[in-house]
């Protein structure tokens, strides 16, 4: 069973995660209409992209975006969140070991210590963004199960992966757990709104192109997010 | 009853139909057939299929569901924060409702959506600026009011203002006679007190093409006569257009992306025609969104850009002080606290934050101006914006949209306020006729008239 699954299964997984992924890109730009989104895209590309690089990196800086100063707290628990979810899964010894053998090569390893204080990062930020969830009318109001489930599915793989870590229960029950409920994230992240991982960027580099562009780069104004 | 006679899916075309529509007293008949229209579902979902791309498919879809877009609307802040005006949640179960269950959706619930469409969004697109994701309700209830539109569902001024630009090609009943008249009557009457000014129709090559909003000639001519006298003193070639000169779009309002098509173009067609170098608009903010920022993409313009550089009002204004072709007795400066309105459709729209300063720089004394906070493209809508100052049904919800705007100014401790724009100068006198907070607010021509530093002859005194 695990060797099915760390064998030609997770191959597979791969292959439809990441391919699926490209495929929601590759989508998002051909579904582009110049007249419909009212954004000329090609005839002032400079302006445009230089309006999609500020809008991403004010982003995905913590301190950049008006938006994120406004709100510390809920600044705080969004990127350890995501910081943790990114981070621990690719920079993970074991991972790399795996990564080492099957393919040759491996990606630089983070100590122990530091992959199990990221992975309860995530999970101690997810408690606090479904807390969030309840509490704040503003957001339960949006709330839906679909949104707990993606957050289960996301969580999953850490909470699993920490048990295994500390052989907690039954070792080989938790690891196989482990892998399963990652895969299960990696085949959600094309076909559902995790796809956000990747259209994130789509979408803010588009926005950033409309401020780049029409909406004040053309007249020299450099939009403050 | 699937149509009915003033509330159906068909536009206003006719003169016939637009008076019968006008006669009906506050929509009282046509809001009563809307309860009864059928919805065409399967000509709704045809229509997004063919026009719902990538952008706001997936912004329907990757909406985190976060929350962060609540504080950026004034609606929600000045409702008390009620959950059901979340920007997300209003674009959510309207549009992103029709769209799960593929157009098949009724009457009821298009009612509902068009409450919320035009009474709890003005699409001012604060909120996309606030979204993690960079998902834009308000490009996205631009897109829900045209396929309302389509529907019938659209507010009875609306419908109408749509139908005035389809048979008058002006937001109201100006026919080409009636504006050069309004040009040759304002140029007669204005030239007693400055030699020499004249309102040029259809002069060809001019420096200066001006377009302007059909209010002015329909209800405040004065206006027209200031910018003439602004363009006289400034030793401006400039020139109107017989036909053309109508830059607003009630229709962007209304959601009828044919008629706003319609419209552009023909300004578009002025301006090939009389080849100015430049041209340049009134002071409306949706009308410069309308023919400059959005137009050139509904006339199918590759670079997103009109046939000439057309410029706002506060540009040319800025620069001719700038150029020393206005300039401003210092004397007569504003010499009382004042603060400026920003508009949505050319801050937000279109990035014109410093130039409308500068002009301040200009003619307020030093240490006088105040800053709304926030300001510039942070600014709050006036409360009236994407027509909601115009729509009968809505007036109570609009009358509470206008606190925000009433706070901002409160705080700014000023009296006077600069209202660059239409629609903001409107809405800020209805918030003053509803709250009676003591202020006043101007457009910048009557001001900048009033504070010219004017070469000896050039004007006569009585």
């Amino acid at each position: 069973m695990y060797e099915l699954l760390t064998g030609p299964f997770m191959w597979l997984v791969f292959a439809i995660s990441f391919g699926g992924l490209l495929v929601r890109v590759v989508l998002y730009f051909k579904g582009l209409s110049q007249q419909l989104d009212r954004v000329a895209y090609k005839a002032h590309l400079s302006y445009g992209l230089k309006g999609a690089f500020n809008s991403i990196f004010s982003w995905l800086n913590p301190v950049g975006a008006r938006a994120w100063r406004k709100k510390p707290g809920f600044t705080l628990v969004f990127f350890a969140f995501h910081i943790g979810l990114l981070a621990t899964p690719i920079f993970l010894a074991a991972h790399n070991i795996m990564l080492q053998e099957n393919v040759g090569f491996g990606l630089p390893q983070m100590p122990a210590f530091l992959a199990d204080l990221l992975s309860w990062t995530v999970i101690v930020a997810c408690v606090a963004i479904v807390l969030r969830r309840i509490a704040l009318p503003e957001v339960r109001i949006l709330t839906t199960a679909y949104d707990y489930l993606m957050l289960l599915i996301t969580v999953a793989p850490f909470v699993t992966g920490l048990i295994a870590r500390y052989q907690m229960g039954d070792y080989q029950f938790w690891l196989l757990a482990h892998i399963i409920t990652g895969q299960i994230w990696l085949l959600c992240l094309p076909f559902t709104k995790l796809s956000h991982c990747v259209l994130f960027f789509c979408s803010r580099a588009q926005l950033g192109m409309d401020y780049g562009i029409k909406r004040g780069g053309l007249k020299g104004s450099t939009f403050s997010w | 009853m699937p149509q009915g006679k003033l509330c159906n899916r068909q536009p206003i075309n006719t003169d016939e139909q637009l008076k019968l529509t006008l006669s009906d007293k506050s929509g009282k008949q046509y809001y009563a057939e809307m309860q009864e229209l059928d919805v065409d579902t399967n000509a709704l979902w045809a229509t997004i299929q063919k026009t719902m791309k990538s952008r706001i498919k997936t912004w329907l879809e990757i909406c985190a569901h976060c929350g962060m877009c609540a504080d950026s609307c004034f609606l929600y802040q000045v409702n008390d924060c009620v959950p059901e005006q979340v920007p997300s949640y209003k674009i959510q179960s309207t549009l992103g409702h029709i769209v799960k269950k593929k157009g098949q959706v009724d009457n009821e619930f298009m009612r509902k959506c068009m409450k919320i469409a035009w009474s709890q969004c003005t699409c001012c697109n604060r909120c996309g600026m606030y979204c993690p994701h960079g998902i834009d309700m308000g490009v996205m209830f631009s897109y829900l009011r045209g396929l309302l539109y389509s529907q019938g569902f659209v507010p009875w001024e609306l419908k109408i203002g749509s139908g005035m630009h389809r048979v008058y090609r002006a937001q109201m009943d100006v026919t080409t006679e009636d504006w050069v008249e309004t040009c040759e009557w304002m140029a007669e009457e204005t030239e007693e007190e400055w030699p020499g000014l004249t309102i040029p129709v259809d002069k060809q090559d001019a420096e200066i093409m001006y377009t302007c909003n059909a209010r002015e000639p329909k209800h405040y001519p004065e206006d027209l006569a200031e910018a003439a006298v602004l363009f006289h003193v400034a030793g401006t070639n400039w020139t109107v257009p017989s036909e053309g000169w109508e830059q607003t779009s009630l229709s962007m309002f209304a959601g009828d992306w044919e008629c706003c098509k319609d419209n552009v173009n023909h300004v578009y067609d002025a301006i090939e025609r009389l080849n100015p170098a430049r041209v340049t608009g009134t002071e409306c903010g949706h009308a410069h969104r309308a023919t400059v920022i959005e137009g050139p993409y509904w006339a199918g313009r590759k670079d997103g850009l009109p046939p000439k550089p057309y410029i706002h009002y506060v540009e040319w204004l800025a620069e001719a002080l700038r150029e020393g072709k206005l300039k401003i007795d210092p004397a007569k400066r504003i010499k009382e606290p004042v603060t400026l309105q920003d508009s949505c459709n050319y801050v937000r729209n279109q990035g014109l934050k410093d130039v409308t300063r500068e002009i301040l720089s200009y003619i307020v004394e030093p240490g006088y101006f105040v800053e709304m906070a926030p300001n510039k493209e942070h600014n709050y809508c006036c409360g009236g914006g994407g027509g909601f100052n115009g729509i009968g049904l809505y007036r109570e919800q609009r009358n509470v949209a206008l606190r925000k705007k009433m706070d901002q100014i409160l705080d700014t401790g000023c009296k006077l306020v600069i209202a660059p724009c239409h629609n903001c100068w409107d809405a800020i006198r209805d918030l003053e006729e509803e709250y009676e907070i003591g202020i006043r607010w101007s457009f910048l021509k009557p001001l900048i008239i009033g504070m010219l530093d004017i070469p000896e002859g050039m004007r006569v005194e009585w």
